[in-house]
């Protein structure tokens, strides 16, 4: 009698469905999944080291760089650390303009998210759906910061600008010319406020049409409903958050149950799954972007109603402005202070979370009163969520192992950071 | 001196036309060149299509509108170097294009575009196509399995399955226009449908119609049924060790296939080149109303366009899944009916081979 042995394949880490650099071990019984071992680290960058020989305010960017598809959430996470360790509170302006962009991120996040998991169980048209309405995410965070992914918004403090006036517009081009210049241009004629109004407001008409495409398709469903399923308790005990708890059936999100920021003054609900499989974790995103697109437009409101101050005026951690620092000498002084030493922050440590559109995502700041962190700890859910790949796939086919990677919504930034 | 050349072309042409292997062999150039080029359009008509339906532009880079793209896909493929894995089994990774590509082209020979043109005019034309079409599988077994690499090897079993179980259900509903025709020549099927959209076989075999597009589907291993290449699961499938011209060689046979199962769905269940308006009293004696190989191509377009629109639609089947629809719901209903068809035809309501 001929041996038989399970199949060891490599999947990935370069593979169109290994997101990034993930490297999974898969031991294959025909096309059933015995075993998968996901290898990470393949993208580690040591950034939590690099944080500790660098001022606080000049790691800001590194938050950019570890989740890249929800980049002012992280930074928010790591803002609200140093706001706390300080003991400083950012001005009410900033705080509605800090949940607007989460928000905003969480529909960028969610966009590529709904768009790479469908281009990985084939439906490819999903992913450039998606990524129509991912482009003016991007443009919001241009048009506030200068830069399309790792904004660098948020300070400790407040946020680094106050929104513009105007957003940049599309030039003609061979390609954008007439009615489709006209129709490209139109939500962005007035301010951001303008634009990103109109953009709430059309965005739940655009997933509606994401859920024609998926929602109720047979094939979509055959793939999803009922593969990798983890029960409530499960999902607690391997320390799930965000949208994988919740499609689990466990009410919990840090927006509700530790509000931070201006969440306690917003209406909107937390979705929840029912029986923790890809299906509902596909519906409480898909619900979590009509309810983004809510907060959105209740920010706008806030925010055209309200002008004022985005930052605070105590310049030991607040830089003045370019303005005031080339007519005054305090100001230049504070300013040189500031970007060369930065400030030192109080003793202690501190953990400050925000619900970010993967998870919880958390910094652990450890500062011993110098001008640099001690130690930072990044909590990020991407983690926790990979860790438990060997046990969702364990008796699976080869197909599902695709369609639970794009549920759990993986970015190997975060992961191996 | 006018007169001597066309006398010249007139004997030259005489003698063509004795010498039979000459004259099949420039009646197989007359086919397989035109099939080439509609496959090379084929993939740009496809990139434009799911462009169009995805918001985007497709190819407009090279030449006007990007009409020359395919053909600089083709020399870009030609041009590379083709790469033998190191443990491949040479000979049969280079046979397995070739045995793909082969009888994707050889079925064409029995295909009619209108009453006169068809290459070879075989009385077992339906068998000859179906033996054809199931040999194509083997091309890909035998990539799957000389590349020596897991991925291929995956994708080698998967298709070697899929192709197996949907073979069944496309027989059995080549079976159901097999007893509404009575012949098994495609020229007399087509002749058979004579008298109009509604006299065509679409209607009396609906099921089989919508199976036969469907098993067609799996059968060229196209969206939703592209699990053998399945991109985002076993990365290329079979042909992921190939490059260069082998690998446009499978390229070509998947397009080609596309363009044969789009071609016998119009002959066995659209009437082939017979006009939809026949009969109608306005268009009597216009040409829309006469069967000509325009309807044929048209009909085809129709069918090549569907495929395109399926891979832009639908999401991809899990193996187990096709194998499920295969066996538990195609088969079934085929079976069923095949025996309705035989009713049909036994109590003259759709009579044979009228």
């Amino acid at each position: 009698m001929a041996e038989i042995r399970n199949y060891t394949m490599n999947f990935g880490p370069q593979h169109p469905a290994a997101h990034g650099v993930l490297r999974l071990v898969l031991e294959l019984d025909g096309e059933t999944v015995m075993r998968a071992d996901p290898h990470i680290g393949l993208l580690h960058r040591g950034t939590e080291k690099l944080i500790e020989s660098k001022p606080f305010n000049q790691s800001i960017g590194f938050m950019d760089r570890l989740d890249y598809v929800s980049m002012m959430c992280n930074e928010h996470a790591y803002v609200r650390a140093i706001e706390q360790l300080l003991g400083i509170e950012a001005p009410i302006r900033a705080q509605y303009i800090r949940t607007m962009f989460d928000e905003i991120t969480r529909i960028g996040n969610h966009m590529l998210w709904i768009g790479s998991s469908g281009l990985d169980l084939g439906a490819m048209t999903m992913f450039i759906y998606a990524f129509r309405e991912r482009e003016m995410t991007m443009d919001m965070y241009e048009a506030v910061s200068g830069a399309r992914m790792h904004a660098n918004y948020y300070r400790p403090g407040g946020v680094y600008r106050d929104l513009p006036d105007s957003v940049p517009l599309y030039k003609e081009s061979p390609w954008t010319k007439g009615k489709n210049l006209k129709r490209k241009n139109e939500w962005r004629e007035g301010s951001l406020l303008d634009f990103i109004e109109a953009f709430a407001s059309d965005f739940p008409s655009k997933v509606d049409e994401y859920e024609t495409l998926l929602t109720d398709n047979r094939i979509w469903k055959q793939r999803t409903v009922g593969i990798g399923v983890v029960s409530p308790e499960r999902a607690q005990q391997l320390g799930f958050t965000g949208p994988m708890l919740r499609g689990s059936g466990v009410e919990w999100d840090l927006r509700k149950k530790q509000p931070y920021a201006m969440y306690h003054e917003m209406d909107f609900d937390i979705p929840v799954g029912i029986n923790g499989d890809c299906y509902d974790r596909y519906l409480v995103r898909i619900e979590e972007m009509r309810q983004s697109a809510k907060i959105i437009l209740q920010c706008v409101e806030w925010l055209r109603a309200n002008p004022g101050h985005v930052m605070l005026k105590n310049f030991k951690v607040i830089p003045p402005t370019r303005e005031e620092m080339k007519d005054d000498m305090e100001a230049l002084i504070h300013h040189f202070k500031l970007f060369t030493e930065g400030y030192s922050v109080p003793k202690g440590e501190v953990y400050a979370a925000v619900e970010g559109p993967k998870g919880e995502f958390g910094c652990y700041v450890v500062s011993d009163g110098a001008n640099k962190p001690f130690r930072v700890h990044m909590r990020a859910p991407g983690f926790a969520h990979l860790s438990s790949m060997g046990e969702l796939v364990k008796g699976h086919m080869l197909a599902d192992v695709v369609a639970i990677m794009g549920t759990l919504d993986i970015v190997f930034g975060e992961v191996d950071r | 001196m006018f007169d001597t050349v066309i006398n010249l072309l007139e004997t030259g042409f005489a003698w063509i036309q004795s010498n039979y292997i000459i004259w099949t062999l420039l009646k197989i150039v007359v086919i397989t060149l035109p099939l080439i080029t509609a496959v090379a359009f084929y993939t740009y008509f496809e990139r434009k299509v799911i462009g169009a339906m995805q918001i985007r532009i497709g190819p407009n880079r090279v030449g006007p509108l990007g009409l020359i793209q395919p053909f600089a896909d083709v020399f870009k493929l030609l041009l590379k170097e083709l790469i033998l894995p190191a443990k491949a089994n040479r000979f049969l990774f280079v046979l397995a294009p070739v045995i793909t590509l082969a009888p994707a082209f050889a079925a064409w020979a029995v295909i009619p575009f209108n009453d006169f043109l068809v290459l070879a005019d075989v009385d077992a034309g339906l068998l000859y196509i179906l033996a054809l079409t199931s040999l194509g599988v083997y091309g890909v077994i035998i990539a799957g399995w000389a590349s020596n690499s897991k991925y291929a090897f995956l994708g080698a079993m998967r298709s070697a399955a899929q192709s197996v179980s949907y073979e069944i259900s496309m027989g059995l509903s080549l079976v159901g226009v097999l007893i509404l025709a009575g012949t098994l020549n495609l020229r007399e099927i087509v002749l058979a449908q004579q008298g109009g959209v509604f006299d065509w076989y679409w209607l009396p075999l609906l099921p089989l119609f919508v199976i036969y597009m469907i098993s067609g589907l799996a059968e060229t291993n196209r969206a939703p049924f592209d699990v053998a290449e399945g991109e985002s699961e076993i990365v290329a499938g079979f042909h992921v060790e190939y490059s260069g011209a082998a690998f446009s060689v499978f390229f070509l046979a998947e397009y080609a296939n596309m363009i044969l199962i789009s071609g016998l769905t119009a002959i066995l269940f659209a009437g082939g080149w017979l006009s939809p308006f026949e009969g109608v009293p306005v268009l009597g004696d216009t040409f829309l109303a006469e069967g000509s190989i325009l309807w044929f191509l048209a009909k085809t377009v129709v069918f090549m366009f569907m495929f395109l629109w399926y891979r832009a639609t639908f999401p991809r089947y899990r193996y187990d899944q096709i194998m499920r629809l295969g066996w538990k719901v195609f088969i079934p209903i085929t079976l069923v009916w095949v025996m309705f068809a035989a009713v049909l035809t036994v109590f003259g309501i759709v009579v044979k081979g009228a």
